[in-house]
């Protein structure tokens, strides 16, 4: 396993076991997958063409530079910490979720990486010092600048931008991994029998079904 | 390309189908089951549901936790292949129109993507211009479609409720599932003031009908595609068991590129290029039917030039490509204050909404012609990519656990806010009638062809003030039921005259309809009243392409009740020798 690829594994986190298997067996220049044979990177159905397109996505190098990771895995726990419900953003291995979309949604990597340098340029004014290597109050001073939209300085919007598109992107990464659909309560996704709003609720919104749905609709026993 | 040269299939056969969706798929069934030997071309590969469906998997198995992608515009685990763009398969705009069109291509077509939403057309959907004026009036009535109607609803399965509606037909339905909370709060605020909430109607067993398929087991992933087979898809429910016949020979990743004629000017076949090995095929046979999509049926016929059908086959009308109509569509979404921090239960329920409203007024007294439906939708969904996407513009509005916060923000109490307001959301989406006009319509490009040389679709539509006041209708009509809900309009509100009222560019919706309609005057469509080309007596179209208007109902059931009619003709006829 060569640097590169590690650094593919490392951003594959969030992928099945297979597929970190695979990348270190696969070379660069092995020819694309024949269309009828079913070798799937990320465990789900795909047409050949998509396969093709997720081989090449999955062959390009890290978009982010280790610092500018530091900082993405920094404030992304500062977004999604750990508290009382769950875990934090990077247990989640959301910055991971967030290498791999920058690629697959090109039009997020200069927001993202302009917003980590203007970031650093307001804290080396203020601290002379990168973000990361800002002191933990330091960080927080800086935060608290840009991630409050209604009550920043008009000089920290485009810092407001950046942090809340950096928001959105972490709670996204969070809410749909495991340990955040489960933070969420979220319990479908299995197989079951739909018999209505459970009674008690029903009750609490002081709402009932009719006789006409009642007699009408599929009930389970 | 020296070695490029025209393989003729060997094999005669009584027809050849292009096109496996819900009118080329109806139509592999039905003749199939009667014993033809049928050819099934499939631009697409093959998709077998039960294998395939991406279904039951969590958010973190996409490593895009869902997010689309030009090959699933719908999400990651969407189950159709390409949407609005096919790497080199483009199609061009004239003028100002902003055309967008679907495609799908793989085995079911867009069945794989539909919301399984069953309407029939009521009577008055194919009398249309008897009552007001415009369009033109169907050469058929409710009563010649009726039968078949109720054919496919024993056949494939739908659930809903007998409401005796003048236009909104009664079925035979499976039952309905139950509404979930916030359908039972639209219905309830709905009613409030004056607009019905009936169940939904909707392909999907919610009982078990055969032993092939299997009863839904409620995890609303229709559009995943189902692996017990219990929603229809037309791989699923009519291609599979067409080719269990032994009678259905099917060739996927086939892009027909012409109908070929005879010098009687005959259908004689179809001429395909194999995606696969990129070599021409010819296949012939005694009757072909079309059931590529509205549009690329329309495409095929253009294409389909020669001496007995210089303007492409049975083209006399000069009308193939004219007519084309989409749904309308405007939407708009909310959040609920009274659903905030709700206890949590699995609520997914099948695939699509468990209630709609059909249209419900009088258009005599409106300043637009034609109707709409309203689908809604909400709560207790998967999150996805996008999950809460703009938390900022919310969390600082509404108090959380009693205490207001400042919009934005992060940590502990950030995490608060998205496990508060999950579950919250509604949303609703208007699809009404378009009126179908000769000017609306799609041509050959002159100038450009796709990858494989077969001259593209250039579209040429625009809106009139009967659509534009329609959105206007429907958004007045979403913020009264929002407001009687007590809901806050999160998105959707800020549409105006500035943006036609929200109004989807036109084919968003994906109900494209009319380019080969039918008609009892050859003059003035290129079909007569069973899909068969007034011009070419062995050439039929089952898709979109055979109606003169759409009605406020999505079209899918009932291009399947068409298909079922004309592919019952084409048995009838080749019994009487007449082709």
């Amino acid at each position: 396993m060569d640097r590169r690829k590690s650094i593919k594994t490392l951003i594959i986190g969030g992928f099945t076991a297979t597929v970190i298997a695979e990348s270190c067996t696969t070379h660069e220049n092995s020819p694309l997958v024949p269309a009828d044979k079913e070798v799937v990177l990320s465990g789900l159905n795909r047409m050949k063409e998509e396969l093709a397109a997720e081989k090449v996505l999955m062959a390009q190098p890290a978009f982010f530079t280790p610092e500018e990771m530091s900082a993405i895995t920094i404030l992304g726990d500062i977004i999604i910490p750990k508290d009382n419900y769950s875990g934090s953003a990077s247990d989640a291995k959301v910055p991971a979720f967030i290498e791999f979309i920058v690629k697959d949604k090109p039009e997020l990597q200069t927001p993202l990486r302009g917003g980590l340098r203007w970031l650093d340029i307001q804290c080396l004014n203020r601290y002379g010092k990168a973000f990361i290597d800002a002191d933990e109050k330091q960080q927080m001073e800086m935060v608290d600048e840009i991630a409050w939209p209604k009550k920043a300085k008009p000089e920290m919007m485009q810092g407001v931008a950046f942090f809340n598109l950096l928001r959105n992107l972490t709670a996204t990464g969070f809410y749909t991994s495991e340990i955040g659909v489960k933070d969420l309560g979220y319990m479908g996704n299995v197989p079951n029998q739909w018999n209505g709003v459970p009674e008690d609720v029903l009750k609490q919104y002081n709402l009932a079904y009719t006789e006409k749905e009642l007699k009408e609709c599929v009930s389970f026993s | 390309m020296g070695d490029l040269q025209i393989h003729r299939v060997g094999k005669k056969y009584d027809a050849i189908i292009v096109g496996s969706g819900a009118g080329g798929g109806m139509a592999a069934y039905v003749l199939a089951h009667a014993g033809l030997k049928v050819c099934l071309i499939e631009a697409g590969p093959m998709f077998d549901p039960k294998k395939d469906s991406n279904q039951l998997k969590n958010p973190w198995d996409s490593p895009r936790r869902g997010a689309s992608t030009k090959f699933r515009p719908f999400g990651d685990f969407d189950g159709c292949y390409w949407g609005w763009e096919i790497d080199g398969e483009p199609y061009t705009q004239k003028g100002n129109t902003k055309w967008e069109w679907w495609r799908a291509r793989m085995l079911g077509g867009r069945t794989n993507h539909w919301g399984r939403i069953s309407l029939r057309f009521g009577p008055k959907d194919f009398k249309r211009k008897s009552i007001d004026g415009l369009g033109d009036d169907w050469p058929i009535g409710y009563e010649d479609i009726k039968p078949y109607y109720d054919k496919i609803d024993r056949m494939l399965g739908v659930f809903g409720t007998n409401e005796g509606l003048p236009n909104d037909p009664d079925g035979i339905f499976l039952p309905p599932p139950k509404p979930r909370l916030h359908e039972l709060f639209i219905k309830k605020a709905a009613n409030r003031i004056g607009i019905p909430v009936i169940p939904a109607r909707l392909s999907i067993l919610t009982k078990q009908i055969n032993k092939e398929r299997g009863a839904c087991f409620f995890c609303a992933q229709c559009g995943r595609s189902c692996k017990v087979y219990g929603d229809f898809s037309a791989s699923s429910c009519l291609v599979i068991p067409a080719l269990e016949t032994g009678n259905v020979d099917l060739i996927t990743n086939a892009m027909a590129r012409e109908v070929l004629t005879d010098k009687d000017g005959l259908a004689t076949g179809i001429s395909y290029i194999n995606k696969t090995d990129m070599q021409e095929y010819q296949v012939t046979g005694r009757t072909v039917v079309l059931g590529a999509s509205a549009c690329e049926s329309a495409r095929l016929m253009l294409n389909s030039k020669s001496a007995r059908h210089p303007n492409g086959v049975a083209n006399s009308s000069n009308v193939v490509g004219k007519y084309l109509h989409d749904s309308t569509g405007a939407d708009m979404s909310g959040i609920i204050p009274e659903l905030f921090d709700r206890k949590r239960y699995n609520e997914d329920g099948v695939g699509g909404m468990h209630v709609y409203t059909p249209w419900w007024l009088d258009n005599k007294k409106l300043d637009f012609p034609r109707g709409y439906h309203i689908e809604y939708g909400g709560g207790f969904g998967m999150p996805l990519y996008g999950f809460n996407w703009g938390i900022e513009n919310l969390n600082g509005s509404y108090k959380i656990k009693g205490q207001q916060k400042e919009a934005g923000g992060y940590g502990a109490s950030l995490k608060e806010d998205y496990r508060y307001f999950f579950g919250s959301h509604v949303g609703m989406a208007g699809r009404g009638e378009t009126v179908a006009r000769e000017d609306n319509y799609c041509e050959i490009d002159p100038q450009v062809v796709d990858k494989y040389g077969i001259p593209v679709l250039r579209f040429n539509t625009s809106y009139s003030d009967y659509e534009i006041n329609q959105a206007k209708h429907m958004k007045q009509t979403f913020s009264e039921i929002l407001h009687s809900m007590g809901a806050v309009i999160t998105s959707g509100g800020d549409d105006g005259k500035h943006n036609n009222y929200g109004l989807h560019p036109p084919g968003k919706i994906i109900h494209e309809a009319g380019t080969v309609r039918m008609g009892n005057d050859p003059k003035k469509s290129p079909l007569n009243k069973n899909s068969q080309a007034h011009d070419c007596k062995n050439l039929f179209c089952v898709d979109g392409g055979p109606f003169v208007s759409q009605a406020d109902k999505n079209i899918t059931w009932t291009i399947l009740a068409l298909s079922m009619r004309t592919s019952e003709y084409i048995i009838e006829e080749m019994k009487k020798q007449n082709i």
